[in-house]
């Protein structure tokens, strides 16, 4: 979906630097690069160093940087939506409807996407970026510490002591899906969405996933 | 050896009871010199605690911690992880100027992100799980 933009943008100074959230590793996003091959920098960032420096807490999160290196728009949900929560648990499939509705929020983000590389429209004053910075805590700094650990010891093998580090940072920093996520046993799809994903997404209540970006 | 990750990097460093290190091996993992007034970085000099000294050398992670930074370490001592501090993220953030990172593509080349410079960036996370 970001080659479109990359695409319609091709004459104007932008791009789009997607960055693999992936602790196991450049291998766990290969099969995805290679498919979708991308024409903008897709790095990988196997310690989660991007969410901890914009305090980011899930995928895809993104933020909006101008020609200055000024952060224009801090991190919000980049085009997804909440409708997965509705979805048949047993076919994994979604209404029509809430297919079309998720598709109608992608496209007008992305077009606030594109309206702001054109004329700099959605670009916020700095006062008002500064409101929508995430508070950064000590919890969710030793949170952080306590992953990058995690990381490093399920590398060696050493998981148990690495479940215990994942589960500490977790609790300390409750909000991140990112680190709750990428702490999972994947499922032979690869996917972090086993019951324990779930249950934590129906405890949230009227609390969304994907928060929507406001314009 | 143990080893230390931390925003420089990974450093390996000599094992022992805690992360207690020589001078030299605390500036080369942490960037803080050990100086008569206390331990320096750049302009800014913090006094030693003498808690934090065993000897000659410097409790790497009583001194982090008394930086407002967090540690964490493996039951083992063997790895050590010296992360950045909530009032440091944020100051860094509060400047909007966005913080730089650098990190490889699938080829191994690494890309920063103030390389991009001069043009508009849509800087998005994702994940494959």
């Amino acid at each position: 979906m970001w080659q479109d933009l990359q695409d319609c943008l091709f004459d104007a100074p932008f791009t789009v630097i997607a960055v693999a959230e992936e602790g196991r590793g450049a291998e766990q996003a290969r099969p995805w690069i290679e498919q979708a091959r991308p024409g903008y920098p897709c790095l990988i960032d196997s310690e989660h160093r991007v969410s901890a420096l914009y305090g980011m807490v899930n995928v895809p999160q993104c933020v909006w940087i101008d020609e200055q290196g000024v952060i224009v728009r801090p991190p919000e949900t980049a085009g997804s939506t909440d409708h997965f929560r509705k979805m048949d648990q047993a076919t994994r499939t979604m209404a029509p409807e809430d297919v079309a509705a998720r598709l109608a929020a992608r496209t007008a983000y992305f077009q606030a996407v594109r309206d702001w590389v054109r004329t700099g429209k959605h670009a916020l004053p700095a006062d008002a970026a500064r409101a929508r910075l995430p508070v950064i805590t000590g919890e969710m700094a030793q949170a952080d510490a306590l992953f990058r650990l995690g990381l490093h010891l399920r590398r060696l093998g050493q998981e148990d002591e690495a479940a215990e580090c994942f589960a500490e940072a977790s609790r300390l920093h409750p909000e991140s899906w990112c680190i709750f996520r990428d702490a999972q046993v994947l499922e032979p799809s690869g996917f972090a969405g086993g019951a324990g994903f779930w249950e934590r997404v129906n405890a949230l209540g009227d609390k969304p996933f994907y928060k929507p970006p406001s314009f | 050896m143990a080893t230390v990750l931390c925003d420089s990097g990974t450093h390996e460093v000599p094992s022992g009871a805690g992360l207690v290190l020589s001078p030299a091996d605390t500036e080369r993992v942490t960037g803080w010199a050990l100086k008569p007034e206390g331990m320096c970085r750049d302009e800014l000099c913090v006094k030693l605690m003498p808690v934090m000294r065993q000897g000659e050398r410097i409790d790497v992670a009583a001194f982090w911690r008394h930086l407002g930074n967090p540690v964490a370490s493996d039951r083992a001592g063997a790895t050590w992880v010296l992360g950045s501090g909530p009032d440091e993220r944020q100051s860094a953030l509060a400047g909007l100027v966005a913080p730089d990172f650098a990190l490889p593509d699938l080829a191994g080349k690494v890309h920063r992100l103030s390389d991009y410079r001069g043009q508009k960036v849509f800087l998005t996370t994702w994940a494959s799980w």
